[in-house]
């Protein structure tokens, strides 16, 4: 064998090697395979959200939709129909008479997009077209709150449709006001940094994802902005069975939050990271994994970076309520076993 | 077509509305300097051969090396490597382990038999060095690249100075200096041995130079008088080490030895004492932490067996001890004696407290001045007060090491050029420094630093073999990807997917297309803006792993 050819041989053998600088936590990678990478890396995602869309300065919205629409455009061979609920996704991406979207969308009403995403379900079953996937949409407000009849009966129907929850914690096209997602203590339009206990308050609010798991519904998960990887795989999870599905995505809101809008994927990490935007999959109504803590930081890392929680820390230190918000981390930590050390991301663990 | 009032909306519409007139910053692709380049006293491109090492092009990744430094297997072995001490990484877990990276790189280049190739074209100009060191090598080896022909000048019978007569065999095998200059010989350097140069400017006129490189380094050990009355043996340690290498047998220094200094220097003879069987004491008049040699020195030499005795000067020798003064450190750092005394038992007594340079054959040179210890003035163009003739290494004034050396060889070499073209030599600008700061930590894998293999301490106290092993291509590999690319883009397409208004445009995958931003900045990202959508959020440069894009703000 000449000195050439060994060489040639060497490098195919240095393909082997696992360990890949930034793993699989980046976007792409030079050094991976291509079907390693995400959905995103590649020039051929389908942009189902494209540009000129007026969401605002770094909406963590219109990341999150495409992240999630383009991995299902590709476990379904581009073949979705897309329906809205109102919402800050409808109003930005489709002011008269622009689009933004390159998918089939459809939007009716506020409160009933699960009801028509059933409809269309029905439709296309009725046609014969089981090709052609249903995906329905809607941000917190649509969801949890004026669409949750509507979704419950398509859960409760087992219709086939995923729906996506877009969970930036209020109202905000409509100017921040408070949603059955808004955390305690943030502040809002209609839940102001006044009196003794300063915005929304503690023990209101819903936990939609884990009402979705007591339908029993086939497939729930949450996701985030901040781990791509993760989201697409919960995506593709969800494309590849029938019935209802459930996913609720954590898209943080410049505007409403009070962050720099460079700030939107730094937020959404930190949320996860401090325990209280647990990220997990169920199945029929039983959790069947969880993603674990890889650089765990107290509550106030997040809060103090969001103009909506100003006030737990000027003028004064309000100490009795960050421990509030700590408890509620703590035991998402505990429930969903999330500080436990096999997050995956462990060069050596990955080489062995 | 006729439609119903917002109903059906034409597909993409919304490319219509060129939101990038909400902009007030924009982001830009930058290049920045990585530390280690920065660092590097030979100026390597050590991120950029990282790069090439991390997808297995080990050949391009060497080619990279020896663009700046035709040494990569010795530099792997004896450079104090100061890119690891500024390293990024080293604030994350541990710095990346680049030196052994580049041994793997000279090694394999060996082992293969890789040459380097000289341009065709050739000026014609012939240039004389004189001293075969890691300096004058180095100017030789980057003159011959320019296309000039370059006789090399030594006094002794082997080339490589300092590499081979001050580096011990047990830290650079002289296997690896013969073969790395044997490549240097084979690009067309003429090395003429034993021909020590008495008149340089006579040389010139004799064999028709047009220009000198003069690096003959500092030999000439500095002593202090230390009194003897029954005649104890005291040797300088460049001469003991200078007598490892060239001896006919090792020589009977003495059965216990001391040692007095804390430079490097001062290790490396103590350690080799230790393996010629003897007991090693170093004695040096301030503590460990003021030593000015490297730890690790330090460090292998204790587990070697090696003793120290700090905070103590000699004052007195007899055939069987030396009587040490003991010190203070003042509050300046400097030590003062203490009035008390000890003795140490010891029958032989090295100096190495550093060297100065011979200047005897610079002082018949019209024009070239010198300080008292014998330290070369020389322009920032490296050439002395004679026209036409240049000077580097040890003998100008730097930090002696072989790095600093072999980067005055090439930027001599860089200068000579310009000189025999009659053209100013202009140094690239250089970009400003990729920071800890500005990288985003989160995208890297937790990954510690490989350890090289280290021979048992037993085969340390009775040979010369080397100390510390290679790594082998499974960890090398592993070892270079660990670089965090600092400053520069590595293509982890972040921007590309994190961009909410897909503002972020792949170019095409080719390294001979020029990119620039739109200011017609060059930058080495394969990616561009378009600003027609980018709205400025600037969640693309927070979301860089490696901060080579910057916002920078709109003129409005």
């Amino acid at each position: 064998m000449n000195v050439e050819a060994k060489e040639t041989m060497n490098v195919e053998a240095g393909q082997k090697i696992k360990f890949y600088q930034t793993g699989t936590l980046t976007v792409g990678n030079r050094l991976l395979d291509e079907d390693l990478r995400t959905v995103q890396a590649s020039e051929e995602r389908s942009n189902a959200i494209t540009s000129g869309h007026r969401a605002c300065q770094g909406c963590g919205e219109a990341l999150g939709a495409r992240y999630a629409l383009d991995a299902a455009m590709r476990a379904a061979n581009g073949k979705i129909i897309a329906v809205n609920a109102t919402g800050c996704l409808e109003v930005f991406s489709t002011p008269y008479p622009e689009t933004s979207w390159t998918l089939p969308w459809l939007h009716s009403l506020f409160g009933n997009a699960a009801s028509v995403a059933s409809g269309v379900a029905a439709a296309l079953r009725r046609l014969g077209k089981a090709d052609i996937r249903v995906v329905a949409q809607g941000g917190d407000g649509g969801t949890t709150d004026i669409g949750f009849a509507c979704l419950s009966g398509m859960f409760e129907r087992n219709d086939d449709v995923l729906y996506l929850c877009y969970d930036n914690q209020g109202y905000m096209n409509t100017g921040v006001q408070r949603s059955s997602a808004t955390p305690p203590t943030a502040r809002t339009a209609t839940t102001p940094a006044v009196g003794t206990a300063p915005g929304n308050i503690f023990g209101t609010g819903k936990d939609v994802p884990r009402i979705a798991m007591a339908h029993g519904i086939p497939y729930v998960a949450t996701a985030s902005v901040a781990d791509l990887h993760d989201l697409e795989r919960k995506v593709t999870n969800a494309m590849q069975v029938r019935g209802a599905r459930y996913i609720h995505i954590l898209v943080p809101c410049p505007l409403g939050w009070g962050t720099v809008t460079n700030a939107t994927i730094r937020v959404a990490r930190l949320a996860t990271e401090s325990g209280l935007f647990p990220l997990f999959e169920a199945e029929h109504g039983e959790i069947v994994a969880s993603s674990p803590i890889r650089r765990a930081v107290p509550v106030e890392d997040y809060l103090k970076i969001q103009s909506r929680f100003a006030h737990l820390f000027r003028p004064t230190r309000d100490d009795a309520h960050l421990a509030a918000l700590q408890a509620i981390a703590d035991k998402n930590i505990q429930r969903y076993n999330l500080l436990r050390n096999d997050h995956g991301n462990d060069a050596r663990k990955e080489a062995a | 077509m006729n439609k119903p009032f917002a109903t059906t909306l034409d597909v993409g519409s919304s490319l219509a509305n060129h939101t990038g007139s909400w902009r007030t910053e924009r982001p830009v692709y930058v290049d920045r300097m990585p530390p280690c380049n920065q660092a590097c006293p030979a100026g390597e491109n050590t991120q950029d051969w990282l790069y090439h090492a991390e997808e297995g092009n080990y050949r391009t990744a060497w080619e990279s090396i020896v663009r700046d430094n035709p040494f990569p297997a010795i530099m792997g072995r004896a450079c104090y490597h100061p890119c690891e001490t500024s390293c990024n990484r080293g604030s994350l877990d541990a710095a990346v382990n680049i030196h052994a990276v580049e041994r793997f790189l000279g090694d394999r280049a060996i082992a293969l038999g890789w040459n380097i190739a000289s341009s065709e074209e050739r000026s014609g100009k012939k240039v004389l060095v004189v001293g075969a060191g890691p300096s004058g090598l180095s100017a030789a080896y980057h003159l011959t690249l320019l296309g000039h022909e370059v006789t090399v000048v030594e006094a002794g019978a082997a080339p490589g100075g300092m590499m081979r007569f001050g580096i011990p065999a047990y830290r650079l095998p002289r296997t690896i200096i013969d073969a790395e200059i044997a490549r240097i010989v084979a690009l067309g350097v003429t090395i003429r041995l034993n021909e020590p140069v008495e008149d340089i400017p006579a040389l010139l006129e004799r064999e028709g130079f047009d220009a000198a490189f003069v690096a003959i380094g500092a030999h000439l050990a500095k002593r202090v008088d230390i009194p003897a009355p029954d005649a104890g043996k005291i040797l300088d340690a460049i001469g003991v080490l200078r007598e490892l290498e060239t001896g006919e047998s090792m020589p009977r220094i003495g059965r216990r030895v001391i040692v007095y200094g804390g430079g490097n220097t001062a290790l490396d003879v103590a350690r080799s004492v230790r393996r010629l069987g003897e007991e090693a004491i170093v004695v040096y008049r301030r503590t460990r932490d003021k030593m000015p040699a490297h730890e690790f020195e330090v460090s292998e030499a204790l587990e070697e067996g090696v003793q120290f005795h700090w905070l103590r000067t000699v004052t007195h020798m007899t055939g069987e001890s030396i009587t040490v003064e003991k010190m203070t450190l003042g509050p300046d750092g400097f030590p003062r004696g203490t009035g008390e005394y000890e003795t140490i038992e010891g029958d032989a007594l090295i100096l190495a407290l550093g060297q100065n340079v011979d200047t005897h054959v610079l002082d018949s040179i019209p024009g070239v001045e010198h300080s008292a210890d014998g330290v070369v003035k020389v322009g920032p163009n490296m050439m002395t007060g004679h026209k036409g003739i240049f000077a580097g290494g040890d003998m100008v004034p730097s930090e002696r090491t072989l790095t600093v050396a072999i980067g005055h060889g090439k930027k001599a070499a860089r200068n000579i050029d310009a000189y025999l073209r009659g053209i100013p030599y202009v140094p690239k600008v250089k970009p400003a420094l990729a920071s800890f700061e500005r990288l985003n930590t989160w995208y890297y894998s937790d990954a510690g630093k490989t350890v090289q293999p280290v021979l048992e301490d037993v085969r340390r106290r009775s040979t010369f073999e080397e100390v510390v092993g290679g790594l082998d291509e499974t960890n090398a590999l592993f070892e270079a990807r660990r670089c965090l690319s600092c400053g520069n883009c590595f293509e982890c397409d972040n921007c590309f997917g994190v961009c909410p208004d897909n503002a972020v445009i792949k170019l095409p995958d080719s390294a001979a297309i020029e990119r620039s931003d739109s200011a017609g900045s060059p930058h080495s990202a394969p990616f561009a803006i378009d600003y027609d959508y980018c709205k400025g959020c600037g969640v693309c440069a927070a979301e860089c792993p490696c901060g080579a894009i910057e916002m920078v703000p709109e003129e409005i």
